[in-house]
């Protein structure tokens, strides 16, 4: 355990100090990436915040997607999590790509879960994008 | 920019005696070069603007196309200047092309020059600003127009041009040629673009014709003046194929520019481009094709967004680079919503 202040905490007085006081210092093609800069920042702010609990959810939805057995005790550790989702998303992309989700219930399912893990990246990547409808 | 290890002939003050010496032979001893400098542009396009100055003429701004010296296959340049010189011919609203040099030896590599159209490339001002606002208006039909008069084009005048094997499977082979790239850099899985290419394999239209297609038509590769379109830029991606590619690729809501309600470029929507389109003379469009290809295009992007983060990740240190590893989920909510829509 660290002391205060939290990394989301350092990293976002980081991110205004660089907003506040260096942007607007710079021009044309720096000023571009300093912007790219300060928004990759916010991304990972973000992921830190919300990491753990989107791949708990995403670890769920694939294992009854796929019928997997879950595993009998929660992964140890978020490197373990990550792990464990990256090969299930593995297993699912190539259901996908040997047609197994092309129509019927279990496609629906497909569509819903890979719908709700696209909305999760959004949520730390961009969450202003949204369905135009 | 120039960089260590490349040949001299980048440093601006060699161009500047080297094209000095190639016009007075070619254009007569009282041409001279000024105010040549290097224009935004990536490693593979090189491109300079200098005035040309002679003795009995008003001053002449051009822009200098060539590919980086030592480039390994030094042809995609006398192809660009074909395709221009077509496009012009065709009524396709291009600069004009001047003079050029397939022989490397005079400028490092083989090069040709332009007139410089003046005008406005940045698709946010073009989008926002006021003074834009009747390039806006007219800017669809103008669209439209450039684009029916390129699938006119003779797609013989460049034959080097990457062509499809028959005209039926030439929507396919492109849905092939995104998931060879795909399968090959992908650092990560990504079910959505999974369902993208199964969703496109099984609904490819069958092209009515095969025409030569831009590859890139979109804000950015335009230049655009208060009045509307002055210029279709950047022939690179230039490819035989269905002529509607060009317009689904148009729709694409990266192009958009965060006008996202406005599915074309973010000026109109689809079939005000549709209608126009046939009304200059393009073919009759299918909305299901023109979907298709809207669809492949935002596939296309994802893809390209991927080979960016590669590139990154390959060792290539940019900000920018690494940033749109973290763009792809844009086009994947975006491939969810056009297939179920």
């Amino acid at each position: 355990m660290q002391d205060r202040p939290t990394a989301i905490e350092l990293l976002e007085v980081v991110r205004e100090f660089f907003e506040a006081e260096i942007l607007p210092t710079l021009e044309g093609r720096q000023r571009f990436h300093g912007l790219v800069a300060a928004n990759v920042l916010a991304i990972v702010a973000r992921e830190l915040a919300l990491e753990e609990t989107q791949l708990e959810a995403q670890r769920e939805r694939l294992e009854a997607l796929l019928g997997v057995a879950p595993a009998s005790e929660p992964c140890p550790g978020l490197a373990a999590l990550r792990q464990r989702v990256r090969a299930l998303e593995e297993a699912l992309a190539e259901r996908i790509r040997h047609g197994d989700a092309d129509c019927g219930p279990f496609a629906d399912a497909v569509r819903a879960h890979v719908r709700s893990t696209v909305v999760e990246k959004l949520a730390v990547a961009n969450p202003r994008w949204t369905s135009v409808g | 920019m120039a960089t260590a290890g490349r040949s001299t002939w980048t440093t601006s003050a060699e161009l500047h005696e080297r094209l000095g010496a190639w016009l007075r032979t070619h254009l007569g001893a009282d041409a001279r070069v000024s105010e040549l400098r290097r224009l935004a542009g990536g490693a593979s396009r090189e491109m300079w603007a200098f005035t040309l100055q002679r003795a009995e003429a008003a001053p002449e701004r051009l822009v200098l196309r060539r590919d980086p010296p030592g480039h390994v296959v030094n042809t995609s340049r006398g192809t660009e200047q074909r395709l221009l010189r077509a496009a012009a011919a065709a009524g396709v609203p291009v600069p004009a092309v001047r003079f050029g040099d397939d022989d490397p030896a005079p400028l490092g590599s083989p090069f040709f020059v332009m007139e410089l159209v003046p005008g406005e490339t940045i698709a946010r001002k073009l989008l926002r600003d006021a003074e834009f606002a009747a390039a806006r208006a007219a800017l669809p039909e103008q669209l439209a127009r450039a684009l029916a008069a390129i699938h006119r084009m003779d797609p013989a005048v460049a034959p080097e041009l990457p062509r499809p094997v028959d005209q039926s499977s030439a929507a396919l082979a492109e849905v092939e040629r995104q998931e060879e790239l795909f399968r090959g850099i992908a650092p990560d899985p990504h079910p959505a673009i999974e369902l993208a290419l199964r969703w496109l394999r099984a609904r490819a239209p069958q092209p009515r014709r095969l025409a030569l297609v831009h590859g890139d038509f979109r804000l950015g590769n335009v230049i655009v003046g208060p009045e509307g379109l002055r210029a279709v830029l950047d022939w690179e991606l230039a490819h035989v194929g269905d002529p509607l590619e060009d317009l689904g690729w148009l729709c694409v809501r990266a192009w958009r520019f965060g006008n996202d309600t406005l599915p074309v470029a973010g000026l109109c929507d689809r079939e005000r481009l549709w209608r126009a389109y046939e009304a200059a003379g393009g073919d009759a469009v299918d909305p299901a094709a023109a979907r298709w290809w809207e669809v492949y295009g935002t596939l296309k992007w994802a893809v390209i967004c991927i080979l960016q983060a590669h590139t990154f990740l390959a060792g290539v240190r940019s900000v920018e680079l690494a940033s749109l590893g973290r763009r792809i989920c844009e086009m994947e909510l975006e491939l969810l919503d056009l297939m179920e829509g």
